[in-house]
């Protein structure tokens, strides 16, 4: 494309040759944000003082650009922006929607909380080893994966998040750290490259990477093509990403291991990236396929609530009882995906941006009860009841949160599963998110009541604690307030975002709005 | 590995391979190469030199950390793409210029910044690792 | 030329599989070498596999004439070599160092994260 033989041939036909309005660049700018930002880390990795300072501005940035675009999608449809002038679909799209600019903004939210967080729980080491960099470059990832319109450049993106999640799981190697990282990588990778099988099946079915022109592809591609293929593909691949039993091994052998910042991220972040993409290719690009394997789905849902959440009545530790709810949340969003209604689906979406709260804010709480309490373990932690009865509180509105118990969250999302579960006729489905709930709440409760209301552990445990000198943590009980106000918002004020995930369900369902952002009059 | 031959020959080769690191960079503006095959190509050079001299001889000889160059390559990726922002096409289009440089016509391009770009960060992440190997071995 | 690539992709993951089935790390690892090696095979062979024709539009006209190989899948294969590349030598610092923390390469035994036989939680005070 060198200047000369770009004036002789005409490119109207493969690229783009009118001026792009600015505001186009709202679709990048959650992408570049952070990448900017990680980068200047980068470059300046000694002068650790100002990291946190400086990725606080760039994720108050990211914060600022996700929820822009988000207002404007809302008000204007489908936005959509192709890299280097080329049309779709020669060139990279990035498209935002509800549903990925939903998610972004969740996003953007927990990692500038988090980043609060760190400011006192990353140390000097863990700084120099790149905290913030590492956190920039994995928001780069995540920005990416949620707002991308090309398959092939979400698996980028996924690898983009995956290996700055690598270097803040190893964050001090720690023996414990560098044994769950290994697990983590190794199943992570095969995971990815599941997904990557996938893809380049679907590229020699479709011959097209482009989201829009693949869902709008699939309703006139010949009987023959093995769409069925790509959506098993699809749905193991990102089931791994998402932690859906059965390969969900690896997550609850490696979330606890990390700095709790980092496990907060994780568990608040990951694997609704893996339920975000199988909403995006099950229920966008293969309907059909989606109802022919909607009882496989709502069986591995159900399995992977009731496992997980006996998984987490069987565990001491706060931060392993945490991440086998991380499992069993993402049971009940596939739960969503199983029945592939507009009710479902917008109570999946909800769900997710619950839980990408709910999550972050557990580990944060399990974080701040370790520098009181003086532990992670059940049979160690006692009377943080008379510690702190403000973050009593917090933690009794977490549990019932977590649990789907009003007035927090977590109710609303399940109300609309439930309910779209039994119009559906799906009784199993809407008792096993009733179960999933009632034992969440066991499990929530019994960390209460050891944690908080006990006055000393039992016989024959040392104690670790003493309410009289222990620590606390101003900026640790701080940021689970500010974390605590959007969870009891959102169970106290329901609709504006149960009108968003209507939204983003019917953006799922009905792909034109989409189709045409990337492809205007049906060009192409 | 460190005999006396390896020794002497590895600063020649370690500084012939940068050299033909850039040229494969450059050449990859219009013919096969580039910026990931040139930061290959370099960070084996770093490599031997490691081999030869140690881990910490490499490191004096970068100057700078290896992740802060890495640092730096994104930020100028990332940098040739928001040149768009100023002329109203999409991010990461190609925009060309031509300057004359005594008397020689030189063709700019945000594709060129952006290849060096991903030169620097090959460079620099390939040999951050390659150097935690080694130093292993050391240590 | 497709079902021998077909026949070569389908024997890379036999290889890979069983290798990644092994308890051991380094062999674990040479298996994830392999399976992204057959993974590129395989976006390569979905491209359809056409020789030395170069997708170049002649002078003067503005549409490829006749079949010509397609570019396309060189540039996804680059890029997922790219990404594996840097994932495999992540590995490997990360393998060599359990290897050192952890005195083993056979993951029966990583059980530091894991521990066997923890107490189960408090039942009452």
């Amino acid at each position: 494309m060198a200047g000369e033989s770009a004036k002789a041939v005409d490119v109207a036909g493969a690229m783009i040759t009118g001026p792009v309005p600015a505001v186009d660049w709202l679709i990048v700018a959650p992408v570049l944000i952070p990448l900017v930002f990680g980068a200047l880390l980068l470059m300046f990795r000694h002068e650790m003082r100002w990291h946190g300072i400086v990725a606080l501005i760039g994720l108050a940035a990211l914060v600022g650009a996700d929820a822009a675009l988000l207002s404007r999608v809302l008000e204007h449809g489908p936005l959509s922006m192709t890299m280097g002038s080329w049309l779709p679909p020669f060139g990279i799209s990035f498209t935002a929607d509800a549903l990925g600019a939903t998610f972004a903004l969740t996003a953007g939210i927990v990692a500038f909380v988090c980043a609060i967080f760190a400011l006192r729980d990353i140390d000097v080491s863990g700084r120099r080893y790149g905290f913030y960099p590492f956190l920039m470059l994995m928001m780069t990832g995540v920005s990416g994966a949620f707002l991308t319109g090309d398959i092939f450049n979400l698996y980028v993106w996924f690898e983009v998040f995956v290996i700055s999640s690598f270097g803040l799981l190893v964050l001090g190697s720690e023996r414990a750290q560098i044994d769950g990282a290994t697990k983590y990588a190794i199943l992570n990778l095969v995971g990815t490259t599941l997904f990557l099988i996938a893809t380049a099946y679907l590229y020699g079915t479709f011959g097209t990477l482009n989201m829009a022109d693949i869902a709008r592809k699939a309703q006139t591609i010949s009987e023959a093509a093995p769409l069925m293929t790509l959506a098993t593909l699809y749905l193991l691949a990102f089931g791994m990403k998402a932690a859906a039993f059965p390969v969900n091994f690896w997550l609850p052998a490696s979330y606890h291991t990390p700095r709790i910042v980092a496990a907060a991220l994780f568990g608040g972040l990951l694997t609704k990236i893996g339920i975000y993409a199988l909403l995006r290719t099950l229920v966008m690009l293969f309907p059909v396929e989606r109802a022919i394997l909607a009882d496989l789905i709502g069986w591995v849902a159900v399995a992977t609530m009731i496992l997980g959440v006996l998984g987490a009545l069987a565990q001491s530790d706060t931060r392993r009882v945490f991440g086998f709810l991380v499992i069993s949340g993402v049971g009940v969003m596939m739960a969503g995906l199983a029945l592939g209604t507009e009710t479902g689906l917008s109570g999946t979406i909800f769900y997710a941006a619950h839980s990408m709260l709910i999550m972050t804010a557990l580990y944060l709480l399990a974080g701040v009860m370790k520098e009181m309490g003086g532990s992670f373990s059940l049979h160690e932690l006692s009377g943080l009841y008379r510690a702190s009865p403000l973050l009593t509180g917090i933690a009794l509105l977490l549990a019932l949160a977590i649990a789907g118990l009003p007035p927090a969250s977590g109710l609303w999302p399940k109300v609309l599963l439930v309910k779209a579960a039994v119009d559906a006729n799906a009784w199993w489905l809407a008792g096993a998110i009733l179960l999933t709930g009632f034992l969440t709440t066991i499990a929530m409760g019994r960390i209460f009541l050891f944690a908080f209301w006990r006055d000393a552990p039992a016989k024959g445990v040392a104690k670790v604690f003493d309410p009289a000198t222990a620590a606390r943590p101003v900026v640790g009980q701080g940021v689970l307030v500010v974390l605590t106000v959007p969870i009891v918002l959102l169970g106290v004020f329901p609709e504006p975002v149960i009108r968003v995930a209507n939204m983003a369900a019917a953006g799922l369902l009905h792909s034109s709005a989409y189709i045409n952002a990337v492809f205007p009059a049906g060009g192409g | 590995m460190r005999t006396l031959i390896f020794r002497t020959a590895a600063p020649y080769l370690s500084s012939l391979m940068l050299l033909f690191s850039v040229f494969v960079l450059l050449r990859g503006h219009n013919e096969p190469g580039g910026g990931f095959i040139g930061g290959l190509i370099a960070a084996s050079a770093f490599a031997i030199l490691g081999i030869a001299y140690g881990a910490p001889a490499v490191r004096r000889a970068m100057y700078f950390h290896p992740m802060a160059i890495s640092g730096f390559g994104l930020f100028l990726s990332a940098l040739s793409g928001l040149l768009s922002y100023a002329f109203r096409v999409p991010f990461l289009t190609g925009l060309w210029t031509s300057v004359h440089v005594l008397g020689v016509e030189v063709d700019l391009s945000t594709v060129m910044f952006f290849d060096i770009g991903v030169y620097l960060v090959v460079v620099g992440s390939i040999t951050s690792i390659a150097l935690a190997l080694e130093e292993r071995e050391d240590g | 030329m497709e079902p021998a690539f077909a026949v070569l992709v389908g024997l890379f993951f036999a290889v890979a599989i069983y290798l990644m089935l092994s308890k051991h790390v380094i062999r674990i690892l040479l298996g994830v070498a392999i399976f992204g090696n057959a993974v590129n095979l395989l976006i390569f062979t979905s491209g359809r596999v056409m020789r030395e024709v170069a997708a170049i539009i002649p002078e003067g006209a503005t549409t490829l004439a006749g079949p010509v190989a397609n570019p396309l899948p060189q540039a996804l294969i680059l890029t997922a070599i790219v990404i594996s590349f840097s994932f495999f030598a992540f590995l490997l610092v990360l393998a060599y160092r359990a290897y050192q923390e952890l005195g083993t390469d056979d993951t029966d035994g990583m059980r530091v994260a894991e521990p066997e036989g923890e107490p189960l939680p408090p039942i009452g005070y």
